[in-house]
């Protein structure tokens, strides 16, 4: 595979290439927008907010908008800050992923090395599943659940999450063990290897990128999910999302803007933390065929 | 690239015992709790959807039968319409703008740049925050009063104006500007994918026939680029459709309901309105045109077995 | 065997002791923060008090729209929470469904019938029966101003509506914002109850926005109200788009603005301030209007969860309805009591005022329900509303636009 060569063999004349850095440089600076203004505005005391220009520095630099967003924001009618449902969040969203990327990886195995009549509509199917728009399934999930008894619990959530990222975390798999020689299973059938051998032996240690694209993506989708967490989650389940929306959108009182920015970049770390570390592989992934055209 | 056989188990088994025949069903087995999880969970629920829109559901889902009034209804509100006019808007722009800006980020940084390990990542982050997040930022910004127009004139620019989010007509490209930001990075680094894909000794041969860069471009590596490209417009025009986090961490609809998009329609209809069955109606619309860009797509890329790959 | 039976008696009794003391409320509200979170807190640490466990489920968001999704939810599953927060028709909505508790047997113990106005016991109550409680009473025909643009124009508090063009025109030609609005569909449906009481009088409110008689709501009175919001909108300034209504209160609070047109909630905002009515700010009701109240009123309605949680339930209930927790929470909220019989000691200039109005209103029949609260009509019809004086606000339709499209969305939202 071709991986790893940076580039093309096009080649580029010195003008070109410094309007090529100018370009990416600029695109740059559109994406980094927000986040700066963000950062900037997290660390500022709350006169300075209101007085002053977005996007200048801080001139009096404060922690204590992060220390309140964490640990003494009213979120609901006690000041407790965002820390408990950060917890909630990880309890979610670990399961969830978890479960949800074996599942799409078996599946993914047995669409293209078990084929059986009818695996292609199977396949079609799932897929036709990643598009649901979730707010349908909002009461007919709610009135299941609770006929399961799970309302209100984290179990729920992580089931609910579970089931409706099936869909994509098959499609990554499937795509990606489609390129995967079949020789080798056919090897190793003849060699006696169970199902779950080949499996365990054969296809996944050469799982990496796409276990972490599945990962990355299936983590984002649960963690900055809100809706499923603020219909099916009890009073001691709601994930952080919630709490946030609870910081920022509440009608009364004084808006503390530098509160709700440093609230917003804690509810975004998780995410972003785990794009930085690996989003390298991520495309790395993508041109192992995780969505492939 | 890599040769696919249909049917893996191909060795012919003399005797089967019991355990064997449980070995050839074990991988449906595997799939069945996701296929019946998808079943129950998906198309159970979309048929749900499908059933209520013909009832006089309100608050609550009811089973009282009312045929097609609600579509009578729905089709008669000049909130739909707008919904769906901002739909087509919206939908057009951010498919092509983010195609654009997506391939051509991607092919500029497969000029071997120094420092794409910092460029990638900044292109790439915003698609992982999540709109109840980065909503505020964007509104802030866009906010003539604190925002970009107030910043420019600070410069001294004093007429400078950029007030399109309050303003009933432009207020739906601001929702676009946004949904650029988010999703353009996902789309570059499709392509960029895509070009890592493609065979650097195509490349060479052309260009030892004398091709210049802009018909290299046009003529070789962007055709390549053809799956990439239908994928890329199926992922964008269902987050079109599906976009709701956007729009109402945004504008919440507004000006006014200037801002009304079907997701938002539906939303607003079946859980504030208490008209659930119009809701409902909406919905199967909304699912009604996913699928009619889903499902040719899946066609393609399934139905016809390995063709061509 | 001895061993294993004390143990298990010992479990026992732990278990019923426990369980005694396990009462727990779960309650749904959108209060999250602000001077209304640290007075529900006090309930809150009443119920403590009694032995009861207070679950806080909190959903901010659009006036309380993300809360009822999310209680949509809950009750499809089977798990509603204890008590609601819930506003008007809501109440009734939900009581339709055959959801709600039956509040009866504390209604009767503390008197409820007899001190809660009739006008709002028509939401606390479903056939005949009490499911809801209720909090407060809150009056939207206010108009909230700056004393200093005030005072410094030579402005008396308009009485009626020339009066309030003619001050609004001054205030505008001194270079301040004349009317602080923020743009959002209630908050244009807030204005439009004003407007049209002051143009109609009660007998023409109730007939229009109440009763949604068709012939009322095309007529040409209904065409003069769009007509003056249509010029109301004038003297709001240009950025009032998706403001939020605390934002605006904020300009008239630091003399950027002369006036809001508000409920008595925005008391608070100058409350948290550090104004003091009379001095830093005026409180009047909107000129025309005096002599009648539009009101909404938060309650707590209580949902079905079988009788372990009643005890509890009623035990909330009562609370809520407790006269000290009355006068306390509504001083910190800017709204009035529920409960006529509680002293206006603790309450300032204007809640004194509004609990004397609503006295007034209350007996000569002019309490009304504000429409732009849901407590006028239910949700479709209200949303029908907001739709056409949104619009008209933000100047897509004309006044005979506006009253050419009311009517049929009144008529096909039912």
């Amino acid at each position: 595979m071709a991986a790893d060569i940076a580039g093309t063999a096009v080649r580029t004349s010195r003008l070109t290439r410094a309007v090529i850095y100018a370009a990416l440089l600029f695109f740059a600076f559109y994406y980094m927008l927000p986040l700066y203004v963000m950062v900037v505005n997290s660390v500022k005391p709350l006169e300075e907010i209101r007085g002053g220009n977005m996007l200048a520095l801080p001139q009096q630099f404060t922690i204590a908008p992060w220390l309140s967003a964490w640990s003494t924001a009213q979120i609901g009618v006690q000041p407790t800050g965002l820390r408990p449902y950060f917890l909630n969040s990880i309890l979610i969203v670990v399961p969830a992923v978890a479960v949800s990327t074996i599942l799409g990886a078996l599946n993914g195995y047995v669409l293209t090395k078990w084929r059986f009549p009818g695996a292609n509509i199977v396949f079609g199917m799932m897929l036709l599943a990643c598009f649901i728009p979730f707010q349908i399934v909002l009461i007919p999930m709610a009135r299941i659940l609770g006929l399961l008894g799970l309302a209100g619990t984290i179990y729920g959530l992580i089931l609910v999450h579970v089931v409706y990222g099936l869909g994509f975390t098959t499609l990554f798999f499937r795509n990606y063990y489609e390129a995967f020689p079949t020789e080798l299973v056919k090897a190793a059938q003849i060699d006696g290897a169970s199902f779950f051998q080949i499996f365990r032996r054969i296809l996944l240690p050469s799982s990496g990128p796409i276990i972490v694209v599945t990962v990355i993506w299936q983590f984002t989708n649960v963690w900055n999910d809100f809706l499923f967490g603020a219909s099916f989650a009890g009073f001691d389940s709601q994930p952080i999302t919630v709490a946030l929306n609870n910081l920022v959108n509440s009608s009364t009182g004084v808006k503390e803007y530098n509160v709700h920015f440093a609230g917003a970049l804690m509810a975004a770390l998780p995410t972003l933390i785990v794009y930085i570390v690996s989003g390298r592989y991520f495309v790395r992934g993508l041109m192992a065929g995780a969505v492939k055209g | 690239m890599s040769i696919t056989l249909q049917r893996s188990a191909e060795i012919p088994q003399p005797a089967r015992s019991a355990r064997e025949r449980l070995g050839e069903f074990l991988p449906r087995i595997v799939l069945a709790p996701s296929f019946a999880a998808v079943l129950v969970f998906v198309y159970g629920f979309i048929i749900f959807t499908g059933y209520l829109s013909f009832t006089d559901s309100h608050i609550l889902p009811s089973f009282d039968f009312v045929g097609w009034k609600n579509y009578q209804r729905l089709w008669s509100l000049p909130n739909w319409w707008i919904a769906l006019e901002n739909l087509a808007i919206f939908a057009s722009l951010y498919i092509v703008i983010c195609t654009a800006i997506g391939l051509g980020l991607a092919i500029l940084l497969d000029q071997k740049i120094r420092g794409e390990g910092v460029l990638r990542p900044i292109y790439l982050y915003p698609m992982a925050i999540s709109f109840i997040v980065t909503g505020t930022a964007w509104k802030w910004f866009l906010d003539p009063g604190i925002g970009v127009e107030h910043i420019v004139r600070l410069w001294g620019f004093g007429n400078f104006t950029f007030d399109w989010i309050k303003n009933t007509q432009m207020a739906i490209y601001c929702v676009v500007i946004a949904a650029v930001w988010q999703s353009s990075g996902f789309v570059m680094a499709m392509f960029l994918a895509g070009l890592r894909g493609i065979d650097n000794e195509i490349i060479k041969a052309a260009q030892i026939d004398g091709a210049t860069n802009f018909k290299l471009y046009k003529r070789i590596i962007i055709p390549m680029l053809r799956p990439a490209f239908l994928s890329a417009f199926v992922v964008l025009a269902h987050l079109a459709i599906k976009s709701y986090d956007l729009v109402i961490a945004l504008t919440n609809g507004g000006p006014g309901r200037a801002t009304e998009l079907p997701a938002t329609f539906m939303y607003s209809y079946t859980f504030t309105r208490n008209s659930m069955g119009i809701g409902a109606a909406s919905a199967v619309i909304m699912l009604m045109m996913i699928a009619s860009v889903i499902i040719p797509y899946i066609y393609a890329e399934v139905g016809g077995g390995n063709r061509g790959r | 065997m001895r061993k294993y039976m004390m143990l298990a008696a010992a479990l026992m009794l732990g278990g019923i002791v426990n369980a005694a003391a396990q009462e727990k409320v779960e309650v749904l509200h959108w209060w999250t923060s602000g001077g209304e979170a640290a007075a529900l807190n006090v309930l809150k640490k009443n119920l403590e008090a009694e032995g009861i466990t207070w679950e806080d489920m909190p959903v901010a968001g659009g006036g309380g729209e993300q809360a009822m999704t999310v209680l949509r939810a809950r009750v499809t599953a089977g798990n509603p929470p204890t008590a609601v927060q819930l506003l008007g028709f809501d109440v009734t909505d939900w009581a339709k469904q055959g959801v709600l508790a039956n509040l009866d047997p504390v209604a009767e113990k503390e008197g409820w019938d007899k001190v809660i106005p009739a006008a709002i016991q028509k939401f606390s109550k479903y056939d005949g029966h009490w499911v809801a409680a209720p909090v407060n009473l809150h009056s939207t025909n206010w108009i909230w101003a700056n004393k200093m643009i005030f005072d410094k124009l030579g402005i008396q508090q308009p009485t009626n509506w020339d009066e309030l063009i003619a001050a609004l025109d001054k205030i505008k030609a001194a270079g301040y914002v004349a009317l602080a609005a923020g743009g959002q569909p209630w908050q244009d449906a807030t204005i439009f109850d004003s407007v049209v009481m002051t143009t109609g009088g009660p007998d023409f409110y109730k007939k229009a926005l109440i009763d949604l008689d068709p012939a009322a709501l095309g007529s040409p009175t209904m065409k003069t109200v769009f007509e003056r919001m249509i010029k109301l909108r004038g003297y709001v300034d240009d950025n009032f788009s998706g403001r939020d209504w605390n934002l605006a209160t904020a300009m008239v609070i630091t003399d950027k603005a002369g006036m809001q047109i508000m409920g008595d909630w925005a008391k608070g905002e100058f409350r948290n301030a550090g104004k003091t009515a009379g001095t830093d700010f005026l409180c009047f009701r909107f000129p025309g209007t005096q002599g009648t109240v539009t009101f909404n009123s938060d309650q707590f309605a209580m949902f079905k969860v079988g009788q372990a949680s009643q005890d509890a339930q009623f035990k909330l209930a009562k609370a809520i309805e407790d006269p000290a927790f009355q006068s306390s929470f509504n001083v910190v909220k800017g709204s009035v009591p529920a409960r006529t019989d509680v002293s206006d000691a603790a309450f300032d200039a204007c809640g004194k005022k509004g609990m004397a109005d609503l006295k007034e209103a209350s007996e000569k029949g002019t309490l009304l329900g504000s429409l732009a609260h849901g407590h006028a009509a239910p949700a479709a019809v209200k949303n029908a509303f907001y739709d056409v004086i949104t619009a008209t606000f933000n100047g897509q339709y004309t006044a005979d636009q506006a009253v050419a499209q009311l009517v049929p969305a009144v008529q096909g939202a039912q």
